[in-house]
């Protein structure tokens, strides 16, 4: 048995396997990316979980060791081709301000350095929660001069991997209470909420069935920090209220609309749920 | 509440509207436990078809979560996220797997398995997979001959 999954293991992985002592089953894999960033997997649940779950696990772990390869360096992981486009747009002057990205941050490795694992977070001046998809656009518009960007459009998407790929390795830490309570617990209601005819909520797959398969589709805890996601079904980067979408479109529901308050409501709980993972964006999935 | 039901399916009955008289979603009569005795419709269910249905991502779908050992050399990929169908004849009379088919929460309370004869109690039901919403009434997952025909092919699945 395990003889014969180590022969179906690329050589790197089966070197970092060997080196780390991890055992022969996926689930059990490490994930240390470009042989230096090491990411938290699996870790005890949040405290807010207590009753729901013990362990939360990244959708890395869920994955084929083919799949969780693509992972574990940069020139493999298809998702850093869009990281690489969103460095371009970051030194690029857009609108009216004669302002880039770098004019107000400097490196992205500099300015935005564990930013992604505390969002989506409250602004105070805003009076809101920002996605950061909020929060870049709204940079573009009243610092910029800028024109919106599509809320998961190519350019923001791109944006989003790189802002996570510089807190890769960050341990996934957003505020649940304070200001953002509300909202937290209106997501947590969605959450729990079943919908469509087929009338499943989040839960249904994610937390009373993760581990299981539908079909094909070996279920995961459904968690956000490996967002975006390069997707090899459809061979782009997946923003995560696109896949809320897809999500509630599968319980023959009608989603709620990208960028909609009830989708960062549930994006704030569902990143929340994941406190303790890493940031792992741009992540690999099927 | 339920004696009107009833009432409305024998008046249908006995106008002879239909050659196969067909029990609306709204007119079945569950029992304490969410048992359905009677059919839901005339014609005695075709087990053949109901194997399709069981089988087939369009239709019933049941494999998705259910495993079925008879049918999975020409059925590939079927989920755990039900127990196995294998001899559930022998488990449970015919009218708990019917109302199981029909409303699986009357029998299993909060459980993920979907209704597949029932038209109301939904939040934002789509039309089928494209996130479009279904602007009046709602057509149950399987009509009553089918319902019939995957509960006939239920019945099949014994261990001995
Ligand atoms: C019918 C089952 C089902 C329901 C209901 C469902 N999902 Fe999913 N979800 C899946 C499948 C299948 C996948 C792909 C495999 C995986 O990662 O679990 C997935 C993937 C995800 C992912 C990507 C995880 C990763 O690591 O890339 C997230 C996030 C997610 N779901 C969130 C949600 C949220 C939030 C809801 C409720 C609005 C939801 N899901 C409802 C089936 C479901
Ligand atoms: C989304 C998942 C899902 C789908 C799809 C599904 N089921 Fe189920 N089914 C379940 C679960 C879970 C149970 C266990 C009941 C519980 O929740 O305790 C179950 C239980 C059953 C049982 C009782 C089995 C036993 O031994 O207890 C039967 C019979 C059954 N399902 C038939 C079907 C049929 C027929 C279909 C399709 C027409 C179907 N199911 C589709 C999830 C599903």
């Amino acid at each position: 048995m395990k003889m014969a999954s180590l022969k179906t293991m690329t050589s790197s992985v089966a070197a970092l396997a060997l080196c780390a002592g991890a055992a022969a089953a996926d689930e059990n894999a490490e994930l240390v990316i470009n042989g230096d960033i090491e990411i938290v997997t699996r870790t005890e649940a949040p405290a807010h979980l207590a009753g729901h779950l013990d362990e939360i696990r990244s959708g890395w772990t869920f994955r084929t060791r083919e799949t969780q390869a693509l992972e574990m360096d940069d020139f493999d992981n298809p998702g850093m081709i869009f990281v690489e486009k969103a460095i371009e747009a970051w030194d690029t002057v857009d609108g009216t301000e004669g302002k880039s990205c770098a004019s107000c941050h400097g490196t992205a490795e500099e300015g935005m350095a564990g930013v992604k694992a505390v969002y989506p977070k409250w602004n105070e001046a805003a009076g809101e929660v920002r996605t950061m998809e909020m929060q870049i656009n709204d940079c573009r518009t009243n610092r910029m001069g800028a024109e919106e960007w599509k809320y998961s459009g190519g350019d923001m998407t791109d944006m989003v991997a790189l802002i996570a790929s510089v807190s890769r390795g960050t341990p996934m830490n957003v505020a649940i209470d304070g200001p953002v309570a509300d909202t937290w617990a209106k997501g947590k209601e969605i959450y729990y909420t079943r919908f469509g005819q087929l009338n499943l909520s989040c839960a249904s797959c994610h937390e009373e069935n993760y581990d299981n398969y539908i079909r094909a589709d070996h279920l995961s805890q459904g968690q956000t920090n490996g967002f975006p996601t390069y997707r090899l079904k459809n061979t782009k980067l997946n923003a995560v209220h696109d896949r809320f979408k897809g999500c509630i479109r599968d319980t023959r529901g009608v989603p709620f609309g990208v960028g909609s308050p009830e989708f960062v409501a549930l994006e704030l709980y569902v990143a929340s749920r994941g406190n303790g993972l890493s940031v792992e964006g741009p992540s690999v999935r099927n | 509440m339920k004696k009107v039901a009833l009432g409305a399916v024998c008046l249908i009955a006995g106008l002879g509207m239909a050659s196969a008289t067909e029990v609306a979603p709204g007119d079945l009569q569950y029992d304490e436990y969410g048992f359905l005795p009677a059919p839901l419709t005339d014609a005695p269910g075709d087990p053949a078809n109901g194997r399709k249905i069981v089988s087939t991502k369009s239709l019933g779908n049941c494999v998705s979560c259910h495993t079925v050992t008879e049918m999975i050399k020409d059925v590939p990929f079927h989920g755990n996220v039900g127990p196995s169908l294998d001899g559930v004849a022998d488990r449970y009379p015919e009218a708990m797997i019917r109302g199981i088919v029909t409303n699986s929460q009357g029998v299993f309370e909060g459980t993920v398995m979907p209704s597949y004869y029932k038209t109301d109690g939904f939040n934002r039901p789509g039309i089928a997979y494209t996130s479009k919403p279904i602007e009046g009434e709602i057509t149950p997952l399987l009509d009553a001959q089918q319902v019939e025909d995957v509960v006939a092919y239920l019945m099949t699945l014994k261990d001995n």
